[in-house]
């Protein structure tokens, strides 16, 4: 029965809505006009009417009439009041009417020279575009939207509250800010930061907020810009005052931190240091929405990202770090009980709040070793990263990973926290699967973890990272690259034999050989440091050599007759310098005449460093007290080393004149 | 509100002003009612009780006199520093005159005379340790700084007012000596010397060798970072959640203690040789933008009252309100919209129309300087009400006095040559809350134990003996201060008859005036002690007039209008008053405040531009409401009427409950300021 009342009344309720679609087909303009009215009353508040009416097909008639150029203004006025009453509901609804191309129809209606008509075309487009499903470039297909938008700004509040509105919702990339700014977006914005009306105000300032976001080009022409006598800047400062609205506030010190980010602000102005970094730090306290406090927590975050000062009077800022731990206590206990609503609010944003706290101590300690300490010593700290780690959100684990990166630049922290929580552990985890942001920051912090006097190398070794490390050197982006070879060579620093041949046989001399021309100089650097680091200790050096020997003199041949910069060079000469320093060898470079062309050649250099280290390789090859040396020295006397070893002895540089006479003290004994 | 939107009727006093205030009553109410807990309890009579001793009685100041001693017991303590020789007593004066404009701004509802603001530190409350110089203000450390023992401290001189909601001083860091071991913080009175702040209980510090803060333990808490040599350090007191926060170079570093008692002092204690610190109590702009802070503590106090819950039962309020309105409107005999009022809300007035309009016609009179007509008036319309109050009427009659010297009573007018067109016209509404110009006087008639002193000290009486050589010394300069040497010759000759002492002196006086006199009055007179009706005397001490008054003061105001016959109408009213003075003191016994009143007016005489002279506030227009409010309030009094309408009572108990505030500690009375909610 109870089934059967529901359909009846549904198929009353549907009945009534067609009654209102019926209305607007009459032939009498003025019942039309009527039925519009009474529709609105009708749709006001309530969600399952405006579905009713759009199913019905409503919405197309409206459109039609709102089109009509036949058709009184109050008539076309009331069409488009109803359309954004309908926008107003579910975001299905908002669907409905993109689909029947409402945005066209309304931009075309602000060329009506009727205000009221307009501000209702304006309220309806404000009501669509600020929608997360309505595509926003929809607002930029026509290029004429964009200048007559401009053109409506100086009309009314309300064309400047919607106006500014669908700006700010519609500026989602760089290509947006730049029709925006080329369209005079500053000069019309700008005097609306003084409005009489608060909404004016608001929405003018999140516009600036969008658009300086990492634009220099706006950033640099809004610090110059004057509003009625009083630099944009002082305007936003004075919108950060304690008196002023939170989100008004937040917004303006939104404004400025991209300023500064974009260099159009010095990180030691005033109006940061003492402004926008306290009005931020504010923002993190309790006594705020949750909203607030991970909008805070986030642009102070990217405020003071590059600047340690600012990282340093951020940390002692009224308890910055402490306050940033109340971030993890979400959802309390309290609210699971108390209150369902407080709960579901509660776990909405838990993610978020982590996320922001993770960033934000990423950011206060990526420079200054007092502030990791003070970090790692809040309470808590290093379980609630490693539980960061594997947690579902994926922003959540980026975001502590990078914490942990940032934190693991301490010798100190590596040596007591992060081994003493085995960070390791769930870092290995994450390193499996994990989408390529995240793993560049995981290995990052793993290559960090592996350095030589981390306890954490062994653990790590044995869980068999050097197989996944190799595959990160096969990765499509270089930074996945880098720290793939950048974490071997840290673990082949001073490491066992056993460990060496492993990443050697584990790499493959071919992949070694397809980094070491790789384009990407970073790679190639750390894979000759790679190289230095597994050609170091002398049975190590022979050992590697007469396995792989051939191929790496032709490597190194390669690199030193090839296009590269002084380092790379510098690097590829110590390489060979700790091949002479091996027993047998020294016999790859003794019996190849070209390289020893090579060395002498780079003797000469005009670079003291290239001489230096092309000078290490000679003595190396002619000391003393090792099998052979006599023939070695002859040999290279012959090839007139000895002259040029004397003319190096009267360098200017102390390091070069001192390795040379070393050298040729070997000659004399 | 009904209220707000209420369309005014012009009438013949202006009253828009005073209506517009009552949009805001609401706020008012709630003002009043905020109130600690532990205050909740008491009666409302108590309150009441205050009205009863005010109406329009002029004491002496006792706070002018205090306030002169303890300025005179400051300078001379700073005499034999340093810092007077350096900048001379110019640069002092401008940096006192800083100081005081900043800590008015910065505290405007302390009141000064009851609760002073530390500006120093106290050269007698410190440990033997502590060495002073550069006005007090620097502090450096002198004894052997071996150990904790050795430990120094220095108070402020006074402790933070509780009305300063928040309060804020900041110590420069000049040198950190041998060890850095400088404590900055609060302590209370009593607490050892021999010790850094914090040690011990009821003494709070935040240490600069650790960055510890210490509350009431000789064990600190990890707190802040530490500071040394170029650091300025602030401490920041919020009286209203009893917190306080530390700032190092301008950076708050977040709370530091709660639970604080009340009375605390700054200061600051020092262990090793060397180390020095320099206070700033307000001397110089603070590193920290402490009025930001401020900022948001006035609008959170201000949303708090925005938001106070008002009666549960529907309709109340408004009701309530629209009754204050009606009282407010009858009682000023604003008969035409008091009707309209009550008709359009539905109420019932209480007092008929005839009498509202009477007593209309009179307060017009009063408003507008003729007292002659308006005491005439009385005595038709209400036969023995001034009969039954002698003081009354001799207050009145003072007033017609006064307005005989203006040239505007009705007495002197028809006989002056002057037309007294721009005198009469009364230039606005009565202003019984205080209006932006007349901040200090218009208040006063609600105010009820507050009085309004423009002390005049009793040397004039001292003129008396100068009364043979001066006056022959005065004409052989020809120096007269009246405007015709044949004036006061002619005044001379009356006086001469006179046995009155006290009216004679004043027209010697007149004569023999001289410059040390009117030095005299500026300095310990009016411009230092007005006071201002509802706080105390705390608020600006405006008592400029209006544009208009100056301009026509320039223009040459004449003496009764300058008709010699008025002058001489004037005169002998003079005597008439005396006498009515001595036959109202064998009656009812002595009356210091009538003594000062006539002894007042008769001061104007001692002038010879009377507009322009230390007393010349008594022919301001503005002076005639105090006497217009009292005689309403005794009419309505006959007719068993309140003789206050309820919306000042409302207005005076808000004003008195944040006075008790102050008194009592609660801070948040600072951003609550009841003219704020009188627009």
């Amino acid at each position: 029965i109870f089934v059967q009342l529901e359909t009846k009344f549904r198929r009353e309720v549907t009945a009534t809505s067609r009654h209102y679609v019926d209305r607007l087909f009459d032939p009498d303009p003025q019942k039309v006009l009527q039925g519009v009215i009474d529709m609105k009353n009708a749709v006001i508040g309530n969600n399952k009417q405006k579905a009713n009416l759009i199913v019905l097909g409503a919405v197309p008639r409206l459109l039609y009439l709102l089109q009509q150029s036949s058709s009184s203004m109050e008539l076309r006025t009331e069409c488009a009041v109803v359309l954004g009453s309908l926008a107003m509901g579910t975001e299905n609804n908002i669907k409905s009417l993109v689909d029947c191309h409402i945005i066209p129809a309304l931009l075309q209606g602000l060329l009506s020279s009727d205000l009221i008509f307009i501000e209702a075309c304006l309220r309806c487009l404000r009501t669509v575009f600020i929608s997360p499903v309505t595509p926003v470039q929809l607002l930029y297909t026509d290029p004429t939207v964009i200048p007559h938008l401009m053109s409506l700004l100086s009309n009314s509040l309300r064309t400047q509250e919607y106006i500014t509105q669908i700006f700010s919702h519609c500026c989602k990339t760089p290509e947006h800010q730049t029709i925006l700014f080329n369209h005079g977006a500053i000069q019309n914005i700008a005097p609306l930061l003084i409005s009489p009306s608060y909404k004016v105000r608001m929405q003018a300032l999140k516009c600036f907020s969008v658009l300086a976001y990492e634009n220099t080009q706006v950033s640099m022409t809004l610090v110059n810009v004057l509003v009625d006598g009083e630099l944009l800047t002082q305007v936003f400062v004075k919108m950060m005052q304690r008196d002023q609205p939170i989100e008004m506030q937040l917004t303006a010190a939104k404004c400025l931190t991209y300023m500064c980010r974009a260099s159009a602000i010095r990180t030691d102005d005033s109006c940061i240091v003492l402004k926008t970094l306290p009005c931020l730090v504010r923002m993190c306290s309790k006594e705020h929405l949750l909203e607030e406090r991970v909008e805070g927590a986030e642009t102070l975050a990217y405020l003071m990202e590059p600047d340690v000062e600012l990282q340093r009077i951020a940390s002692t800022t009224d308890h910055l770090v402490a306050m940033l731990a109340d971030y993890f206590k979400y959802p309390s206990s309290v609210s699971a009980i108390t209150d369902i609503k407080r709960l579901d609010h509660d776990l909405k944003h838990a993610h978020e709040l982590r996320q922001a706290a993770f960033k934000l101590y990423a950011s206060l300690g990526s420079n200054d070793e007092d502030i990791r300490k003070k970090i790692t010593e809040t309470e808590n700290m290093m379980d609630r990263i490693v539980s960061g780690l594997s947690e579902s959100s994926i922003k959540v684990r980026l975001a502590a990973v990078r914490c942990l990166h940032s934190l693991s630049r301490s010798v100190q922290q590596l040596r007591t926290s992060f081994h003493d929580h085995a960070v390791w552990k769930p870092l290995m985890k994450l390193l499996q699967n994990a989408p390529d942001e995240v793993l560049v920051m995981a290995s990052s912090t793993l290559c960090n973890l592996l350095l030589e006097f981390s306890p954490s190398k062994e653990p790590i070794l044995e869980s068999g990272v050097i197989e996944l490390l190799c595959s990160l050197t096969q990765s499509d982006s270089p930074a996945l690259r880098v720290n793939g070879i950048w974490a071997l060579m840290n673990m082949a620093f001073q490491a066992d034999q056993k460990v060496k041949v492993e990443i050697v046989r584990c790499l493959g001399t071919e992949q070694l050989f397809r980094l070491l021309s790789d384009p990407d100089t970073n790679v190639l650097m750390k894979t000759l440091g790679l190289l230095r680091n597994l050609l170091s200790t002398r049975p190590h050096i022979d050992q590697i050599m007469s396995s792989h020997g051939k191929q790496i003199m032709q490597a190194v041949t390669l690199i030193l007759e090839a296009e590269h910069s002084i380092e790379v060079k510098e690097q590829t000469l110590c390489i060979l310098a700790n091949i002479a320093d091996g027993n047998t060898a020294k016999d790859l470079i003794m019996t190849n005449d070209d390289m020893l062309q090579k060395i002498k050649y780079y003797m000469g250099h005009s670079n003291v460093k290239l001489q230096l280290a092309a000078t290490f390789c000679v003595s190396n090859l002619i000391w003393n007290e090792e099998d052979g040396s006599q023939e070695r020295q002859d040999k290279l006397r012959e090839m007139g080393f000895v002259d040029i070893l004397h003319k190096l002895t009267q360098s200017s540089d102390p390091n070069l004149s001192d390795r040379a006479k070393t050298a040729l003290q070997q000659y004399l004994a | 509100m009904v209220v707000s939107t209420w369309t005014l009727q012009q009438e013949g006093l202006g009253f828009k002003s005073s209506l517009s205030c009552l949009s805001c009553s609401l706020h008012v109410l709630s003002v009043s009612l905020w109130v600690p807990s532990e205050y909740s309890g008491f009666h409302p009579k108590k309150w009441i009780g205050w009205s009863k001793c005010g109406s329009g009685l002029l004491l002496t100041s006792q706070f002018t006199k205090t306030r002169v001693v303890a300025m005179s017991g400051q300078s001379s303590g700073g005499g034999f520093l340093m810092s007077v020789v350096v900048h001379g007593d110019s640069a002092l004066n401008e940096q006192e005159k800083e100081l005081n404009q900043r800590l008015r701004r910065l505290y405007p509802a302390v009141n000064e005379n009851e609760t002073p603001l530390p500006r120093s530190w106290s050269p007698k409350d410190k440990f033997s340790y502590i060495g002073l110089s550069q006005n007090n203000l620097r502090v450096h450390y002198k004894g052997h700084g071996k150990t904790p023992k050795d430990a120094a401290s220095v108070r402020a001189t006074h402790p933070i007012p509780a009305a300063c909601g928040v309060y804020y001083f900041e110590v420069k860091i000049i040198s950190k000596g041998r060890d850095g071991y400088m404590g900055i913080g609060l302590s209370a009175q009593g607490v050892n010397m021999n010790r850094l702040p914090g040690w011990d209980k009821h003494s709070y510090g935040y240490h600069g060798d650790d960055g510890h803060s210490f509350c009431s333990s000789g064990t600190g808490q990890p707190y802040g970072p530490t500071f040394t040599t170029g650091d300025v350090i602030g401490c920041c007191v919020n009286l209203i959640n009893n917190t306080c926060f530390y700032t190092k170079n301008g950076h708050s570093l977040g709370i530091a203690f709660t639970d604080l008692p009340p009375n605390l002092y700054p200061t600051v204690g020092l262990q090793t040789p060397g180390e020095v610190v320099d206070a700033n109590f307000g001397q110089h702009p603070f590193v920290f933008d402490i009025e930001d802070y401020m900022r948001e503590w006035r609008t959170k106090i201000q949303a708090q009252i925005d938001r106070f819950p008002i009666g549960e039962r529907e309709g109340e309020w408004q009701s309530m309100i629209q009754k204050m309105v009606a009282s407010y409107l009858v009682h000023h005999s604003y008969c035409a919209t008091a009707e309209a009022f009550a008709k359009s809300t539905d109420q019932a007035v209480h007092e008929e129309l005839a009498s509202i309009k009477n007593r209309q016609k009179i307060q017009k009179l009063v408003l507008s300087g003729r007292m002659g007509e308006a005491i005439e008036t009385t005595q038709q319309l209400y036969p023995n009400l001034l009969e039954r109050n002698p003081d009354l009427l001799f207050m009145l009659k003072v007033r017609q006095f006064i307005e005989m010297v203006n040239g505007t009573d009705s007495e002197v007018r028809c006989l002056g040559g002057r037309s007294p067109k721009s005198q009469d016209s009364y230039p606005g509404s009565p202003r019984p809350f205080s209006s932006p110009s007349h901040k200090a006087s218009s208040s006063q008639p609600y105010l009820t134990g507050t009085v309004q002193h423009y002390s005049h000290h009793s040397q004039c009486e001292n003129f008396t003996y100068l009364w043979g050589e001066k006056r022959q010394e005065a004409n052989k300069r020809g120096n007269f201060f009246l405007s015709s040497p044949d004036l006061s010759t002619n005044i001379h000759q009356l006086t001469d008859t006179i046995s009155t002492p006290m009216f004679e002196s004043f027209l010697v006086s007149s004569l023999s005036n001289d410059v040390d006199m009117e030095v005299d009055h500026f300095t310990n007179g009016v411009t230092e002690s007005s006071s201002n009706g509802f706080l105390n005397g705390t608020s600006k001490h405006t008592t400029e007039p209006d544009d208009c008054d100056v301009e026509s003061a320039q223009s040459k105001r004449q003496l009764c209008g300058g008709s010699q016959a008025a002058i001489e109408r004037m005169i002998h009213f003079g005597r008439e008053l005396q006498s009515m003075s001595e036959h109202l003191r064998r009656e009812c016994g002595k009356n210091s405040a009538n003594k000062k009143m006539l002894k007042d007016a008769f001061s104007l005489l001692a002038y010879s531009d009377p507009w322009n002279s230390p007393v010349g506030y008594q022919l301001d227009a503005i002076q005639r409401e105090p006497v217009c409010s009292t005689l309403n309030s005794a009419i309505l009094e006959t007719h068993n009427l309140p003789k206050q309408p309820p919306l000042a009572q409302a207005v005076g108990q808000a004003a008195q409950c944040l006075a008790m505030m102050a008194r009592t500690g609660s801070g948040s009375c600072a951003f609550a300021s009841v003219d704020d909610y009188l627009h």
